[in-house]
């Protein structure tokens, strides 16, 4: 960087970043293109032939697993994960940029969450719920409800432990991102906005929600993509049905033909699209902002 | 007001409003995390000293499933053997280790290419991008897709008989700690470039200039200047790396072909066979290790002042 030529050193660099990149997606890239195998084709090269028979027989179930459903399950929890990591970290985001008495407390139970091995959150979640589920037995027990509890399951499930799991996981990413984007706002707007007489939420709505929606977008995304690829979190607090990683992850060691990998390419396509609809939302959302500003 | 100095973690107490309103806006994030995090934690360490048999969780207080996991490691037994938990734990700590070393050696390298060598801050933020997109997508399949590389018909091997280098297939590609540690490197990298990365671009540029107009080799630049000054986020890199390979059970399952232990995955086969408080009792052990490498690591860098 000293000299205005590039130097040597510059094109080891280079070289070793392509290097990095073709490792990183290189592998993905073969999934990919394994999916389309012929139907005699396996789950290693040579390809045979080019066909859509693996994704069709991955839309026919793979086994006893039902696929579509952990599908829809998936997506389902993916969008209220998002939906609750965007309203939790934006308020928290407000929060923190007032006095928060005990706020240093609350960061780093925040970060301590990110960075606890996701299988003891888990375990804990998991244990979290079973004991409840022995509290609310012994509660139905004791008032003589049994009629209810013949019919009790568990308190374990997809909207109540693995929905607390994912946003154990999602928050913290959700909360940093807003600590970036207060980080870098200029109170005048909104120091203007009160000035001409805007209640608080009046210059939440119209001066600070505006200005920070591309970023939220962003959070958002972050939200629905690690919810939907989670496992670690997932796998002790889930109860009786799975999401699709987690049938993905099981499928690894039974399915033997390149269905897997069209599930792999299906999953991937889902993330790409979210990812892209995101960057596509955030970019508008600033792009009327700044037209509304050289109005 | 002007926008708070970079050094400060939490945003400035500069918008109007009291403490109490912002309790109210923080109380949903703050419920999620005692209901969901703190009081699981609490339950962990509860339920580590109970007792079980095999249908249910019996209330008590008793070391035995501590006692358990220790069993026979004070004194190795005639032949020489340790016991399955500290063979447990050193193979987890040599996968820690290496993957550790890996990805901060690639992180950095990458980091550095993108901070001081990418010119235009447009190219910068596109390549940066391009190496955090992959941690959008599963890791199972990230794993998996290692397969048709790695397999004994793979591509690795089919290119290498080609070549006449190889006249079997070698088997130690697939299902074997190289693969782990392949998979490791793989799936998180990313942890590292990220903040190291961030911890780069901070650094003056006047600086540099300073050390390289005063006669410094770009080596001298490199150790002396660069290194120390992105500390916080190799540190950052390394407590996220080395956390996850601990507690892993994922990637080990997969890549190694559910033949390798780790801690996590003792951990997630105890639960399954409904040995909670054992599995809990383990869990503690994880913990309190990591929370040490954790609290050793964090003695060399306030995090909270300089995320």
């Amino acid at each position: 960087m000293q000299t205005k030529d590039r130097s040597a050193a510059f094109w080891a660099l280079a070289l070793f970043f392509a290097a990095y990149v073709l490792f990183l997606y290189g592998p993905m890239l073969v999934i990919v293109v394994l999916s389309f195998q012929g139907p005699e084709g396996g789950l290693t090269f040579p390809m045979r032939g080019l066909s859509l028979h693996w994704f069709h027989k991955l839309a026919e179930g793979l086994g006893v697993v039902d696929i579509g459903a952990a599908l829809y399950r998936s997506l389902g929890l993916g969008l209220t994960v998002m939906a609750f990591t965007i309203v939790f970290s934006v308020l928290a985001g407000l929060a923190f940029r007032k006095k928060l008495r005990g706020g240093h407390i609350l960061f780093f139970t925040v970060v301590a969450s990110l960075i606890m091995p996701s299988i003891i959150v888990s375990l804990g979640i998991g244990l979290e719920f079973r004991l409840l589920d022995g509290a609310i037995k012994k509660m139905l027990e004791a008032f003589g409800m049994d009629g209810v509890l013949e019919n009790y399951g568990t308190a374990l499930g997809i909207y109540t432990s693995a929905l607390g799991a994912h946003l154990t996981w999602t928050l913290p990413f959700g909360l940093l991102i807003m600590f970036a984007i207060f980080n870098r706002f200029n109170p005048a707007y909104e120091e203007a906005a009160r000035d001409l007489g805007a209640t608080p939420w009046q210059g939440f709505r119209h001066v600070v929600l505006p200005l920070i929606a591309p970023s939220v977008v962003g959070i958002g995304m972050f939200g629905f993509t690690l919810s939907w690829d989670e496992i670690a979190r997932t796998s002790q607090a889930i109860g009786d049905v799975n999401t699709l990683p987690l049938e993905l992850q099981g499928l690894t060691t039974t399915v033997t033909t390149p269905s897997i990998y069209a599930l792999g390419t299906v999953t991937m396509v889902v993330s790409f699209l979210v990812m892209g609809l995101a960057v596509g939302l955030s970019k508008l959302l600033a792009a009327r902002q700044q037209a509304k500003r050289d109005t | 007001m002007s926008a708070p100095s970079a050094a400060s973690s939490l945003p400035a107490a500069s918008a109007p409003g009291r403490s109490i309103a912002a309790w109210w806006q923080a109380l949903p994030l703050t419920a999620v995390f005692a209901v969901f995090f703190l009081i699981p934690l609490a339950l962990v360490l509860m339920v580590s000293f109970w007792d079980y048999n095999q249908y249910e969780m019996l209330p008590g207080f008793t070391l035995k499933n501590y006692v358990a996991i220790f069993d026979g490691c004070l004194s190795r037994n005639e032949a020489g053997d340790m016991c399955v938990t500290v063979k447990t734990y050193l193979s987890t700590f040599k996968f820690s280790v290496l993957v550790w070393l890996l990805t901060l050696v690639i992180g950095f390298t990458v980091s550095y290419f993108l901070a001081f060598h990418v010119r235009s801050s447009g190219v910068q933020v596109v390549l940066f991008v391009l190496c955090t997109i992959p941690f959008w997508t599963s890791n199972v399949i990230r794993m998996i897709a290692w397969v048709p590389l790695l397999g004994r018909n793979g591509l690795v091997n089919d290119a290498l008989a080609t070549m006449g280098l190889v006249d079997k297939p070698i088997e130690w590609l697939l299902f074997s700690d190289f693969s782990v540690v392949l998979a490791f490197v793989h799936l998180f990298t990313t942890f590292m470039i990220v903040p190291i990365f961030n911890s780069m671009m901070r650094i003056d540029r006047s600086l540099i200039e300073a050390a390289s107009d005063s006669g410094a080799t770009a080596w001298q630049t490199l150790w002396n200047v660069i290194i120390p000054l992105c500390r916080t986020g190799i540190i950052i890199g390394s407590i996220f790396v080395i956390t996850i390979v601990m507690g892993d059970f994922v990637t080990i399952g997969v890549m190694g072909g559910q033949q390798i232990a780790s801690v996590g995955k003792i951990i997630q086969v105890q639960t399954s066979y409904l040995q909670f408080p054992l599995a809990a009792a383990n869990a503690v052990v994880l913990l309190s290790l990591v929370l040490m490498i954790i609290w050793a690591l964090t003695r060399m860098v306030d995090i909270r002042k300089e995320l």
